[in-house]
């Protein structure tokens, strides 16, 4: 096992990362990505209790969760890295090779348009995810596992389901 | 992310309006009030929120408006996980005077919206052990 799923979810921890992709990659941790929710324990324990006990939860600031990848990829577990926007997984892509990126939801709000049910974004932010891709990262788009994947392109159409 | 535009208000919940928010994914929240409905006519206790589209800070603000409006100190919702759980935990910080009921079902509603002579947050907390309490498993055996 190793880190399965490189997610950007503006709601970070909720039901679709903890159950809906929890229980069929069988998660046993997150990582989440999140120099603010780095920063502040309340943060921290308020996304601590929206996980089973089972499921363990690791905070890091861009910087630390560079260094500590590795590691989570050679957990024997199976993980996930979440990010709550773009920028952060850019970041962290310009430090450590990504193979995948799932965009798992945007959502709404002033300057966004709107390209799939759950994904919004400004010009900046496509553009942003292109840039991401030109890191040879695959990106798509998908809220969960029973939906389409949507590939890169289709999404910055808006090519699915609206 | 701040409370305090809803725990510095006095509003108390309006008589004869809504004693709680139900908040969930999808139709979550308007179904269970329906149900409630059907079979005690007293849906109009409970104010359903949907949250379909919205990011976690549209979510906290459109839910502290709606407890401004109507002055309820009860939030019921459905998954702890759920970001409306989240959205809730982050406004009832510090605010003695509510309270978040998370993973609520039908049972839960059904005895808070009869626990009508009791403050609601107290009401609320009855419920939860009502709910907690009344789900039962017939036939089956457990997997070897």
């Amino acid at each position: 096992m190793t880190l399965e799923l490189f997610r950007i979810d503006d709601r970070l921890i909720h039901g679709q990362v903890v159950v809906g992709w929890g229980q069929p990659l069988g998660l046993k941790f997150i990582v989440l990505v999140d120099d603010a929710v780095a920063s502040s324990d309340w943060e921290q324990e308020l996304y601590r209790m929206g996980v089973p006990p089972e499921m363990d939860v690791y905070f890091h600031d861009v910087g630390t969760a560079t260094a500590r990848i590795p590691e989570y990829r050679s957990d024997p577990r199976a993980g996930l890295l979440l990010t709550g926007d773009i920028a952060t997984m850019h970041r962290l892509a310009e430090r450590v090779p990504l193979v995948a990126v799932n965009v798992g939801g945007i959502h709404s709000r002033p300057g966004r348009v709107q390209r799939l049910r759950y994904v919004f974004l400004s010009n900046d932010e496509a553009d942003e995810l292109r840039a991401l891709a030109a890191h040879g990262v695959k990106v798509t788009a998908q809220d969960v596992p029973g939906a389409r994947t949507v590939p890169l392109d289709d999404l910055l159409n808006g090519k699915d389901d609206l | 992310m701040n409370s305090d535009a809803v725990a510095g208000s006095d509003v108390a919940a309006r008589p004869g309006g809504p004693r709680a928010i139900v908040m969930g994914h999808g139709d979550f929240a308007v179904g269970l009030i329906s149900a409630v409905d059907q079979i005690t006519g007293r849906g109009r206790l409970l104010m359903p929120v949907a949250v379909k589209q919205l990011g976690i800070e549209d979510i906290e603000a459109l839910l502290r408006k709606e407890m401004l409006a109507s002055g309820v100190r009860v939030i019921f919702t459905d998954l702890q996980a759920g970001s409306c759980t989240m959205a809730s935990r982050r406004i009832l910080r510090g605010m003695e005077d509510a309270v978040l009921i998370a993973g609520v079902n039908l049972p839960t509603l059904l005895d808070f919206v009869f626990a009508d002579t009791l403050p609601p947050v107290a009401a609320a907390l009855q419920a939860a052990e009502k709910g907690r309490s009344s789900i039962t498993a017939v036939g089956g055996s457990a997997p070897k």
